[in-house]
């Protein structure tokens, strides 16, 4: 009955999966993209609808959608992302960030001011980069710094709370406006990981009265902070977030950045239920749902017209293969599965064009994207049934597939089973009983006997995130998300390869090539990227959703 | 009259007490990791998992998580949320928005539930005897989101008499969750009214009130009704009980922020404190209610006494 919006924006497929559930006919037509609306002009106020953010609002815990949309016009980052691209475009604080050997990299910041009036200076990165890859301080984005030299002083070792060290090794402020970061490995692409909510600057009232991290007034600060946060975005919060209720933002006068607000002021408005957020916006009484219940799918492009857009998502759903079970450790099983789904069908039969089939690992929204570069991954049933029985596959014995419970799985699930059903001879089993609280914890425990769903939303718009953190030798759980356990000694290579390439576009190349290779090893099935919706009222205009699925509340005009 | 409260109220201290570590012990019982489902499909560093196992004491056996827990309670410390967020901010913001729902619900139930039971027992087999006992059985029997989503689309979007979701623009937001909430009770208590006044009717002393030459008005409202509403008004204080205990389906269709959303968030994602607090609240609140109920029984009916 109750649809969640909120989930953890790693985990956004499943709630896209959750609203995707009535069948048959096409979509609506993707409208024109952002640039055809009119230029509104600036001025008045609207609405916006999210669900109760899950964490604190402090950038570096902010790690799921609904808080992260809450601070996309609060923060400005080093660097932007275009809105429809995802391309880094260097408009945020960082002037200039450079590496001749993409290991060492120089940040120049231009000037910039908080919210308090306080100055964005090169402290501002470093004190709140220390304090969200501190262990102690328990933030959820806290692996984003991993790859910085002297993240692991910063872990407490096993038994202990605090660590060794509370600065990282690999950050230096150089003056005011620079700052050097130095990785342990070089990445060529690291500018792009950048733009990410977790990397934003806070201000020296962060850290108490003093300024200083790690005094005693740290704490009362930081609790304060995280009901009102000081940015350095276009708009600022007037009172603190009022868990159930929402906040109003209003437009930052004297914002540093080129892309001033439109509006006067937002009123970001709580919802349990999308169900009543999208009769709010029916009945004018909201003007932006970022999100449509899934029943609407077919009435929302009718009766919204260009007020009912969509855009890709950076959501990739997969089924993964447990390479630890001996019934899956051949590749040609894992391949023949995979040619065995016909995923077009599913998407257009299940879920209503709200999802579009996966042929690739690396989504749509990054660079580097190739349409069909999976060839395991086209519907052949023919060549699945006779590359299974080249194998020594037992097909008496039924497959267990594996889902998490009441997230709307199960249709589709069903249906992959009767499609290995019918094209391989395989017996199924639905295995969707567990809660995601205990899905997680098996699928690290090497804990599944056959294909399982996950999902990946990206934290930054390259394709090494879509390849190194889930399959890579150094992702395995518990360090990572490599759930399929898989182990390629020249995958880890090539990505590291790709890592180091002296351009991005070298950069690119080489991450395909290891793409190529982990399709035709296959330790997932790709199934489906996703799909965002959303809906808005007359009185706005230009409406636009970037990759991670955030409105960008400054570009919002109001009709006057 | 004093003692008898006392006493009720002193036995609901080891009541509470149980209520709240069956409570706690469930959630603990819960399969899998909190933390880990937090996070989501990327797992936190290890340290960072652990740092927050310790912060909720997620490691410990469940009698010292409890222990713990009682130990906050002495010191006034209800604990806090997985954001941090103390559980006396959470009843704080959420108590005021359910009683308000809940008090507006009852005064549906109470008043248009006691006309139409009223209504109906003094014009027995009439055509409006016959049509409170069509409608009650038909909204007794129409589950509650149904009512809500109806009522929202017709009242709220089609014809905008009523806002639509939200407390936001004050009082007239909570006037059609609350008719929702109260259609339930409100045909129950309609039903109650009407078969205790019939039956009290019947009675010889009301034969004698009426032979006296008493208005049919007084005879009703002075004598009949008063005896006829011992069942009532323990029907509606345990209504009352159940409506402050929130109201997860309503409170969810309307977007009201209550109770009842507050406990479905934390059992969601198993915070034990969160739970445990809110829980015990109900727990006392119908507590406090039944003796509310039984107090005012002896108000109404003077054969009634506690000693």
């Amino acid at each position: 009955m109750q649809v969640h919006r909120k989930k953890l924006r790693l985990s956004s497929a499943l709630l896209v999966l959750a609203l995707g559930a009535t069948a048959c006919g096409g979509g609506g037509d993707e409208p024109a993209g952002g640039d055809a609306a009119p230029e509104g002009e600036a001025g008045g106020e609207f609405s916006l609808y999210v669900t109760d953010p899950e964490n604190p609002l402090i950038p570096s815990n902010t790690t799921e959608s609904e808080g992260a949309q809450v601070l996309e016009p609060l923060f400005t980052g080093l660097a932007v992302y275009d809105t429809e691209t995802s391309e880094l475009e260097m408009e945020g604080v960082a002037e200039s960030i450079e590496s001749d050997d993409s290991k060492t990299w120089t940040v120049k910041l231009r000037d910039w001011k908080f919210h308090d009036g306080t100055d964005v200076t090169a402290d501002s990165f470093v004190n709140a980069w220390n304090f969200a890859a501190n262990s102690n301080n328990a933030q959820g984005a806290s692996y984003f710094f991993a790859n910085i030299e002297g993240y692991d002083a910063l872990q407490a070792e096993e038994g202990q709370q605090v660590p060794a060290g509370t600065t990282l090794s690999g950050l230096k402020k150089v003056d005011d406006k620079t700052f050097t970061v130095t990785l342990t490995q070089p990445f060529r692409q690291y500018p792009v990981t950048l733009g990410y909510t977790a990397f934003n600057p806070l201000p020296d009232a962060f850290f108490g009265a003093d300024g200083q991290p790690g005094t005693a007034d740290d704490k009362a600060a930081q609790d304060a902070f995280g009901k009102k946060p000081i940015g350095n975005g276009p708009y600022q919060v007037e009172a603190d977030f009022t868990p159930g209720t929402g906040v109003r933002l209003t437009r930052f006068e004297d914002y540093s950045g080129e892309a001033k607000g439109m509006a006067d002021a937002v009123d970001i408005k709580v919802y349990t239920d999308v169900n009543t957020a999208y009769t709010d916006v029916q009945g004018g009484n909201l003007d932006i749902a970022p999100d449509i219940p899934p029943e609407t799918i077919e009435t929302a492009p009718d009766e919204f017209g260009e007020r009912f857009r969509d855009r890709n998502s950076s959501s990739f759903t997969y089924l993964g293969f447990p390479t630890y079970d001996d019934r899956f450790a051949d590749k040609k099983v894992r391949q023949a599965f995979s040619m065995a789904i016909d995923r077009k069908a599913i998407t257009d039969s299940i879920f209503n064009g709200t999802f579009d089939p996966a042929y690739s690992v690396i989504s749509p929204v990054v660079q580097g994207h190739r349409e069909d570069a999976c060839e395991f991954c086209e519907y052949k049933p023919d060549e699945a049934k006779a590359l299974l029985a080249e194998t020594d596959f037992d097909t008496s014995k039924p497959v267990d597939l594996w889902f998490n419970a009441g997230a709307g799985h199960d249709e589709w699930v069903q249906a992959v089973g009767n499609q290995l059903r019918d094209n391989l001879g395989v017996q199924f089993k639905l295995q969707g009983g567990l809660q995601f609280a205990e899905y997680l914890p098996k699928a690290d425990e090497k804990g599944f006997t056959g294909p399982f769903r996950l999902g990946w939303g990206m934290d930054y718009p390259s394709p090494q995130n879509y390849l190194e953190p889930l399959y890579s030798t150094s992702a395995l759980p518990p360090n990572g998300s490599n759930t399929a356990f898989y182990s390629n000694p020249e995958f880890d290579e090539l990505v590291k390869q790709g890592n180091a390439a002296e351009s991005d576009e070298e950069a690119i190349e080489i991450y395909q090539q290891a793409e190529d290779l982990l399709l035709e090893d296959l330790p997932v099935a790709p199934m489906f990227f996703g799909k965002e919706q959303w809906v808005f009222s007359e009185k706005v205009d230009n409406v636009n959703m970037d990759a991670f699925g955030h409105v960008r509340v400054s570009e919002v005009t109001v009709n006057q | 009259m004093a003692r008898y409260i006392a006493r009720r109220l002193l036995l609901a201290i080891p009541v509470l007490f149980g209520a709240s570590f069956l409570i706690f012990a469930m959630v603990f019982a819960l399969p899998g990791d909190p933390i880990r489902a937090l996070a989501g499909e990327r797992a936190l560093p290890a340290a960072v998992q652990a740092q927050l196992n310790e912060e909720y004491n997620l490691n410990d056996p469940l009698l010292v998580q409890y222990g713990k827990y009682v130990a906050g309670l002495a010191q006034g410390d209800l604990g806090e949320d997985f954001r941090g967020r103390p559980v006396s901010d959470i009843l704080e913001q959420t108590v005021p928005v359910t009683v308000k729902l809940s008090l507006v619900a009852l005064a549906f139930e109470a008043v248009f539930g006691l006309i139409a039971g009223v209504l109906a027992g003094i014009r027995q087999k009439s055509f409006f005897d016959s049509l409170v006992l069509v409608t009650t059985t038909l909204v007794v029997s129409i589950p509650v989101f149904v009512l809500g989503f109806v009522a929202q689309y017709v009242l709220g979007l089609k014809l905008g008499i009523f806002p639509i979701a939200g407390v936001a623009s004050g009082f007239s937001g909570y006037l059609l969750p609350g008719f929702v909430l109260a259609a339930l009770s409100l045909a129950y208590v309609a039903r109650l009214t009407r078969t205790a006044l019939v039956e009290n009717l019947r009675n010889d002393y009301v034969r004698t009130a009426k032979a006296k030459g008493l208005s049919p008005m007084s005879v009703v409202g002075k004598h009949t009704l008063r005896n006829s509403l011992i069942p009532v008004v323990t029907f509606l204080g345990a209504d009352l009980g159940a409506l402050l205990s929130g109201a997860v389906v309503t409170e969810g269709i309307f977007n009201i922020p209550g109770l009842g959303r507050a406990v479905f968030q934390a059992i969601q994602n198993q915070e034990g404190t969160v739970v445990v607090g809110i829980v015990t609240l109900f727990v006392f609140v119908y507590i406090l209610f039944n003796l509310l109920v039984d107090v005012l029984y002896a108000a109404l009916d003077p054969r009634i006494r506690y000693e």
